[in-house]
């Protein structure tokens, strides 16, 4: 019985969880019960990785309504892969939340932020193994109104416009998606993902289909808040409560990347957006200026989790820039980066949390003197920011690495040495917050704090070691990532068979095309 | 003059679209942006109804006498996706409600320059 619903248990646990909370009342409790679903959470989607590991597909009908009719749930080893991250980083989060939000959210209010942040789980599990387009979008509009709504519960009132520009943004990109889906739907009669991909090329050339992927491209493009849209992002990560921004900032974009790998490798198949459509060209293009506008904007701030949110921007450009290269290296690359962005910035939101728990401000003046104060939080936040720098021994130099790699196999020198220009400027950036800290003696009258208890260190630190970890024995993430990509890139080779049968052209092999 | 007539319910959801999209970009006031929104999603709604619609079909209920029906699946779609607009405009209200009871205003540029002043 378990074991026959394994795939459903993601969605249904949060969601069953949530309201369940609020009857809760207790804020301890609720924490209590919150991380205890969360942890099981976590538990189903290792258990679900290992499955597709060595299975392969899992597909799921909803209600017994079997596919194409009926809401089709599918795991592999893409989604398998980006739910694992989600969940743990989840539950990380909410261990640390107890003691971090005590100063940044009101009392009254705990228990909502844990129901909203259940609620939050349960749609982004739900984007990542649906099968069905439009319930793709319902799953997104879940997770968003809960994101807005955990933005908006710190003291800071500036959370308040943050997060009513958040949902403007949000709501305009989830209904181009809508628009985008409605088209296809209107083409080609059918919502699930794998019927999509099958009769899309029936009508290869039609203006409503290619009209309903522009859509679907600027609709999701706000959502992960690539560069020109990512106006929401920085005011919205810096705002926030810190448990908020760490969980945001490690999940949700990444969501949202991962649907934009979904849409062009599954659906609309990796050839026609790239070489019919030159998305990739564009997508390059915007991902190059992100890595350097969010970095350059990052070196110039003043309060530390703005320093972070602009940086946010910048590492998005690299995951988009991988998936641009249109190469399984550089999808690789994307994919890993997604995996290890998430362990860096949950890190870097946490300790500045902690900081901002004991100073009652994250200015960057706060930070003087902190690394003899607070040795621990100071540490996990400088093998965290080497982490975003790249250095090796970090996973951010796999990421790096592989992005690198994947950028000279098709003879991209340029990309190859704008990815290292755009780390130097993450030195800037970085170096700065650690020179206050460790350089940098306290302002007179600054008060001399202890360091946080170990309930807000141990999250922090479990996700600092896994920086270190995965930077040195990179097999498990390399894995999953190549075996995600080239499942991703078989099924666009599938696609393009499909269109040769079709069509009877010759289409390219993928691979061996550059953008 | 076919162009325009044969197609009109798309140019009703086009200009919908466009009407909506310009209130939430150009307008200062909150509870605007939040009007302008809603339209903009009913311009999807309508997209969605009228695409379901088959030359000739009846309402989707079994009945003698009838063999064509209308495609049901784009509404009850939208049920869901009309759904989803009224939790997202629930939603902006009350951060509006929040909002001015934070700054006293609804009105963008004036809680920008308050905030400056902090």
């Amino acid at each position: 019985m378990l074991e026959q619903n394994l795939a459903a248990l993601p969605i249904i646990l949060p969601l069953i969880a949530a309201p369940i909370i609020i009857i809760l009342g207790r804020s301890s409790l609720a924490w209590a019960f919150a991380t205890f679903v969360s942890g099981l959470a976590c538990l189903v989607a290792w258990e679900l990785l290992a499955s597709v590991l060595s299975n392969g597909v899992l597909s799921y009908a909803v209600g017994g309504w079997s596919a194409p009719w009926g809401i089709e749930l599918r795991i592999d080893a893409a989604n398998a892969f980006v739910l694992l991250v989600v969940a743990s980083v989840s539950t990380l989060v909410l261990i640390y939340s107890k003691q971090s939000i005590e100063k940044e959210i009101d009392p009254s209010r705990h228990t909502l932020f844990y129901t909203a942040h259940l609620l939050c789980l349960a749609g982004l599990s739900g984007i990542l193994i649906t099968g069905d387009a439009f319930n793709l979008f319902v799953f997104l509009e879940i997770s968003s109104l809960a994101t807005y709504t955990l933005v908006s519960l710190a003291s800071d009132r500036r959370c308040l416009t943050a997060a009513f520009r958040y949902l403007v943004m949000g709501t305009i990109g989830a209904t181009f998606i809508l628009i985008g889906v409605g088209m296809l739907y209107m083409k080609t009669g059918t919502l699930n993902m794998l019927d999509l991909a099958q009769r899309i090329h029936l009508y290869d050339s039609s203006r409503t289909i290619n009209t309903g992927l522009a859509f679907i491209m600027v609709g999701v493009s706000i959502k992960l808040a690539l560069f020109p849209l990512h106006m929401w992002l920085p005011p919205a990560y810096t705002h926030a409560p810190s448990a908020v921004s760490a969980f945001l900032a490690s999940t949700a974009t990444k969501v949202a990347v991962y649907v934009m790998i979904r849409f062009i490798f599954t659906i609309f198949g990796a050839d026609h957006v790239f070489n019919e459509m030159s998305m990739g060209a564009i997508l390059m293009v915007l991902a190059v200026v992100a890595v350097f506008k969010g970095s350059y904007m990052a070196a110039v701030q003043s309060n530390v989790k703005s320093v972070l949110a602009h940086s946010s921007v910048a590492q998005i450009g690299y995951m988009i820039l991988g998936v641009s290269l249109f190469s399984a290296a550089g999808l690789m690359a994307g994919l890993i980066h997604i995996f290890n962005h998430a362990l860096m910035k949950g890190a870097l939101f946490m300790a500045v949390g902690a900081v901002f728990y004991r100073m009652g401000s994250v200015d960057i003046k706060a930070f003087r003197g902190l690394g003899k104060q607070m040795p621990f939080t100071m540490a996990a936040f400088t093998i965290a920011g080497l982490s975003i720098i790249g250095v090796p021994l970090t996973v951010g130099f796999v990421s790096k690495w592989y992005l690198v790699v994947a950028a000279l196999e098709q003879n991209h020198w340029i990309i190859a040495a704008l990815v290292l220009a755009g780390s130097l400027l993450a030195v800037v950036y970085i170096g700065r917050i650690l020179e206050a800290a460790y350089f940098n003696e306290p302002e007179e009258g600054q008060k001399t704090v202890k360091e946080v208890s170990w309930l807000m260190l141990a999250p922090m630190w479990i996700l600092v070691l896994a920086n270190i970890y995965f930077g040195v024995d990179t097999s498990l993430t390399t894995d999953a990532a190549q075996r995600a990509s080239e499942m991703l890139f078989q099924n666009s080779q599938e696609i393009n068979a499909l269109m040769e049968s079709l069509h009877g052209t010759e289409v390219s092999v993928a691979q061996e095309v550059s953008p | 003059m076919n162009f325009i007539f044969d197609y009109y319910n798309y140019w009703i959801v086009v200009f919908l679209m466009m009407a909506g999209f310009y209130i939430v970009i150009s307008a200062g006031n909150l509870v605007k942006k939040v009007v302008g929104l809603s339209i903009f999603q009913t311009s999807v709604f309508m997209l969605y109804i009228s695409m379901g619609k088959v030359s000739g079909g009846t309402a989707p209920i079994v009945a003698e006498g009838v063999t064509q029906y209308s495609n049901p699946l784009p509404h009850v779609l939208i049920l869901t996706a009309i759904v989803v607009g009224v939790a997202t405009t629930a939603v902006g209200l009350s951060l509006i409600v929040r909002i001015k009871r934070a700054y006293g205003t609804v009105e963008e540029n004036e809680f920008e320059d308050k905030d400056d002043a902090i």
